[in-house]
């Protein structure tokens, strides 16, 4: 007999299949970008904005070599001078959410906070993807406004 | 007394055929669980566990979180 103390909560947080009648909703995960790109602390920040643009982005996400989530270059970072180590640039520690966030919840969230972009962490804060707003309110309106599938905890980071 | 494990000590085991148990009420597992998991609400356990697995199988059991 074993025992999975983390439980399903880790499970989900993990960003991890799971069977059932919310497995059917779109969550933060499914709908998160994870070709997003992504820099390094240490990089010059002129050119992580051509890299980034080159992918036809205006947004990254800065991580650690294991993907740990340490900042957001939006737009306005990302213009900055080019001489800039990324570190020096970066929004440090922006909001993250969770994978198995219903993705209705966050439309609404981020559209109350005026969140253009965040990104979606595991439990231990490696990114999953990055959350546009766009994306987020494109799907809850496919949805037709369905209910959301409970999100407590979804904050974080 | 069960060995605890993690996330990816499950993953093992399910891959080699263990079977999983959420101990959770039905309308919570109805709505998430484990892959291949079944229902074994706490208060139906001790007299439902020896019907709906397989002594011969190993047996991951978990609930919500840690706490």
């Amino acid at each position: 007999m074993y025992h999975y103390a983390a439980g399903k909560l880790d499970w989900l947080a993990a960003g991890l299949a799971t069977e059932g009648s919310n497995a059917l909703r779109p969550r933060a995960g499914d709908v998160a970008r994870r070709d997003v790109p992504t820099a390094a602390l240490g990089e010059r920040l002129g050119e992580v904005a051509e890299r980034v643009r080159a992918a036809g982005w205006d947004a990254c996400v800065v991580v650690n070599p294991q993907r740990v989530v340490f900042g957001l270059l939006r737009a306005k970072e990302l213009a900055a001078d080019p001489g800039l180590r990324v570190e020096e640039a970066m929004r440090p520690g922006p909001s993250t959410f969770r994978p198995y966030v219903s993705i209705v919840e966050l439309a609404r969230l981020m559209t109350d906070h005026g969140l253009e972009s965040s990104p979606v962490t595991t439990s231990d804060g490696r990114l999953v993807g990055l959350l546009r707003r766009r994306d987020a309110t494109r799907v809850a309106e496919e949805l037709g406004g369905e209910g959301g599938n409970g999100g407590e905890g979804g904050g974080g980071g | 007394m069960p060995t605890e494990i993690d996330r990816d000590g499950v993953r093992r085991l399910a891959d080699q055929g263990a079977q999983l148990a959420e101990v959770l009420p039905a309308n919570e597992y109805a709505e998430d669980h484990l892959p291949g998991a079944i229902n074994l609400p706490l208060r139906r356990l001790e007299a439902q566990a020896t019907q709906l697995l397989d002594r011969h199988r190993p047996v991951v059991v978990y609930c919500w979180d840690a706490a």
